[in-house]
């Protein structure tokens, strides 16, 4: 019998059931089949017109119903969908999962259609503030209301599967699937559940989104090969490629799985996180801050750096990231991190932003239980500066037994994940 | 008693009132207070502005300044206020406290907004018209300056809080939910030291559209947050305002010489399902979990004047207990994420200073005597989800 208590004495925490959307397709079977065949789902843009913008390429969702329907219509899709796939696993009622909820998603605002259409009955002769208040108050509309509260999702989504209290909407930018995930556990652990649902969603990859981000030169323009642009580690990497995708997990006490005999996924062994104080986009050039969450994960965990078999990396193909994951890793695992096997889920899925710390921690369980390393594709001209096995190109079989994922976003948000195949 | 208890020692606040935790309780805990409005900006809605600030107390490179929107300026301000408060300006204390921020966000470039919506008056192609404008038009720093989890960014760059970073969203509810994962790190022993609050700035369009598409805001003269009629729209008056704090297991506090305010001895939060009619019972169940001694108590309440919340929250304090409602928006406007955080603050600055406040509406809230020994603190969704806690002598 594993022990169901940890290196502090806290619960062990098992993953019962996993979900995931992506471009690549939806569930956990399709996407694992085009993630190992190092398959692209980057594609060019169809969802609004890319006139006058320098990337025109992404790695949107465009299969589902509410694909055209806005970035909170199709944000709640995605994790609805993830949480369906997630919740059954896992053998929990669907509409009675009873345990509190944490999602990650994107601030999204009012989205222009609305705007506009608020505004095509706006009378003119009024001050221009107040053009859209007085269109809004003579005609109150509900769906553009909640469209417009960041709490409206998860209050959703609590209703369709009857988890328990108040639901938490986080946002810790690109690390916040992880931050879901970390606070699930946290929750556990604290002995306030026996399970939690994480989800990390997101569906905002908008005209708006994507000038935002290719105004601060975040993104890859590399439009003529679409399922070329994504490119982690390679001397050519010019950016991300934005795209849209969820993930579910289903958080569970080991003690609580076992006994009623749910099929344990992995384990969350342990999260670290660190703040970094040097810019709003910028890491610092030490990379102190991502070292610092990596041993807090590593400690958290029980774990050496030694104990460490795959690194799922943050990867998003920019050249600054790819550059300091680099640096912090080598610092922390030293001259063995030529040879640790390190892959970025990015290079197919693209940059799904709020989702990715969720989806990339349910390829990395998926990646132990079934001996099987997605792989970094368009591997095709490594950077000199970065030597990393980053299993290139094809898929590899490999035994792996536990695995760190980490996730780094905007205003200095590190964060990273220990998960290992089997309870000790 | 005990080493893990959750103590206050440290609050920064701003409202229309002024700065500071000083400040507010001498104007609070004057009789006949008055409120600070501004009933033209943005006519017909009043709103509670900002008072002056001078922002390079609190935030001293002006290039960091320009990199944020209001909003940011705001709660990064309010949040070193906090931090000077607790006397936690150390180098090794802000590397090890987590941080957890209730935000908003979406402070949009009005401009650039309107010249899109004139332009598509007399356009078809306004995908392309979006495109056009927004690549050349939207400054490349806007994006970070009003995105959720940058307020955070910001006081981690600028008061250099490291040892983590968490934002949470959804009005009022991310206020709430960020004060009670807070309180439950320390209390289990998953974090020692915190900072924790909220800003909202409302003098912009789009955070009054917020409210206002659901016909939320208060239309007519300015009244206090128990009398605004139906017919004069939908009780919400809003205000621009933060909330910060520093919470401390009471062991932390005491090895490093810090008296405290007050402690919170339990949180409590609710998701009531309002369509189905429940809300007071729903929040009688929120303020029974938190085990509030069997004795009047004041009731520093978030309210947002929001008619169906408002009401159902009067109603349930006044059959779960007597309470003393304070009705803080009636002053302050209502500050969405900020609200809750600010509620525990005023509950807080009572116990300190061993008296209750006057009443903010003396027709609707009713006198109470004596030092305080616990105080009620309440953040009721004008729309969705329910917190209360319970504020007591540290």
């Amino acid at each position: 019998m594993p022990s169901t208590t940890d290196h502090r004495g806290r619960p062990v925490i098992a993953v019962t059931g996993v979900g995931v959307v992506t471009s690549l397709g939806q569930g956990v079977e399709d996407n694992w089949t085009a993630l190992t065949s190092g398959r692209s789902g980057i594609h060019p843009i169809t969802r609004f017109p890319t006139e006058h913008l320098n990337t025109t390429i992404s790695g949107t969702v465009d299969f589902l119903a509410s694909s055209d329907k806005g970035a909170s219509a199709l944000t709640y899709e995605l994790a609805e969908i993830a949480a369906l796939e997630a919740v059954a696993g896992a053998g929990y009622d669907v509409g009675d999962f009873a345990g509190p909820l944490f999602l990650a998603s994107p601030p999204v605002e009012l989205d222009w259609h609305e705007r506009l259409a608020l505004y095509d009955s706006a009378d003119l002769d009024l001050p221009v503030y107040e053009r859209l208040l007085a269109s809004a108050r003579e005609q109150l509309r509900q769906e553009i209301f909640e469209a417009s509260q960041f709490g409206a999702i998860a209050d959703r989504l609590a209703d369709r599967f009857g988890t328990r209290g108040l639901p938490i909407t986080l946002s810790t930018a690109c690390a916040s699937g992880a931050t879901a995930i970390q606070l699930g556990i946290e929750a556990i652990q604290r002995g306030e559940s026996e399970r939690a649902l994480a989800i990390g969603a997101d569906g905002s990859a908008t005209a708006e989104a994507l000038i935002r981000f290719s105004l601060l030169s975040a993104l890859s323009t590399q439009n003529e090969r679409p399922e070329k642009a994504s490119k982690p580690f390679s001397k050519d990497r010019d950016g991300f490629v934005l795209a849209e995708g969820s993930a579910a997990l289903v958080l569970e006490s080991l003690e609580s799985a076992l006994s009623r005999g749910a099929p344990v996924l992995g384990i969350m062994r342990g999260c670290g996180e660190k703040a970094d104080d040097f810019h709003r986009t910028r890491s610092k050039p030490d990379g102190s801050p991502a070292i610092a969450a990596v041993h807090a994960a590593l400690a958290d965990a029980g774990m050496s750096a030694d104990e460490i078999d795959y690194v799922n990396a943050h990867g998003t193909s920019t050249p600054e990231n790819d550059k300091m994951e680099h640096l912090s890793l080598s610092t922390v695992f030293g001259e063995r991190m030529k040879r640790i096997p390190i892959s970025s889920n990015k290079s197919m899925i693209g940059h799904t932003l709020s989702a990715a710390g969720a989806i990339e921690a349910v390829f990395s369980l998926l990646t132990m239980a079934r001996g099987v390393i997605p792989p970094t594709i368009n591997y095709d001209h490594p950077d000199p500066a970065i030597e990393l096995d980053v299993v290139p190109n094809v898929k590899r079989e490999a035994e792996v037994g536990t695995v760190i994922s980490n996730s780094f976003g905007f205003g200095g948000q590190n964060t990273c994940l220990v998960m290992a195949r089997e309870p000790v | 008693m005990s080493a893990r208890d959750v103590v206050i020692t440290g609050i920064g606040l701003v409202s229309s009132l002024g700065e500071g935790a000083e400040r507010h309780w001498h104007v609070l805990s004057t009789p006949g207070a008055k409120p600070v409005l501004d009933a033209e900006r943005f006519q017909p809605y009043t709103i509670h502005p900002l008072p002056e600030i001078d922002w390079g107390l609190q935030i001293a490179k002006r290039g960091d300044q320009r990199q944020m929107e209001t909003w940011q300026r705001l709660g990064t301000y309010a949040a070193g206020v906090a931090l000077d408060d607790a006397d936690a300006k150390d180098e090794a204390l802000l590397a090890t406290m987590d941080m957890v921020v209730a935000a908003g966000g979406g402070e949009r470039d009005s401009a650039v907004d309107q010249a899109i919506l004139d332009a598509a008056a007399s356009r078809n192609d306004r995908d392309l018209l979006l495109n056009e404008k927004l690549t050349t038009e939207l400054r490349p720093t806007l994006f970070l300056a009003q995105l959720s989890n940058l307020l955070a960014g910001n006081i981690s760059i600028v008061h250099k809080v490291t040892g983590s970073s968490r934002t949470f969203m959804g009005e009022e509810g991310a206020g709430v939910s960020a004060i009670e994962t807070a309180a439950a790190r320390i209390r289990s022993g998953q974090s020692t030291h915190m900072l924790v609050g909220g800003a909202f700035q409302t003098e912009h369009p789009d955070m009054l559209l917020g409210y206002e598409l659901d016909g939320f805001l208060h239309r007519k003269r300015w009244k206090s947050v128990w009398q605004r009629a139906a017919n004069d729209g939908g009780g919400v008056i809003t205000g621009s305002g933060a909330a910060f704090l520093v919470l401390e297991s009471r062991e932390h506090a005491e090895a490093r010489g810090r008296n405290a305010y007050a402690a919170i001895s339990s949180v409590a939060s609710g998701r009531a399902r309002r369509s189905e009619g429940n809300l007071v019972e729903a929040i009688s169940g929120v303020v029974r979990a938190l085990g509030a001694p069997d004795q009047r108590l004041m009731a520093v309440s978030g309210a947002s004047g929001a008619h169906a919340a408002t009401g159902a929250e009067r109603n349930a304090l006044q059959s779960a207990g007597e309470f003393a409602l304070r009705g803080f928006s009636t002053l302050t406007g209502h500050l969405k994420e900020a609200q809750f955080p600010f509620a525990i603050a005023l509950a807080a600055l009572a116990i300190h200073n061993g008296a209750p406040y006057p009443a903010f509406d003396a027709e609707n809230e009713s006198p109470l005597e004596g030092a305080p020994e616990a105080v009620l603190a309440t953040s009721i969704g004008y729309h969705r989800f329910e917190g209360a806690a319970l504020v007591v002598k540290a």
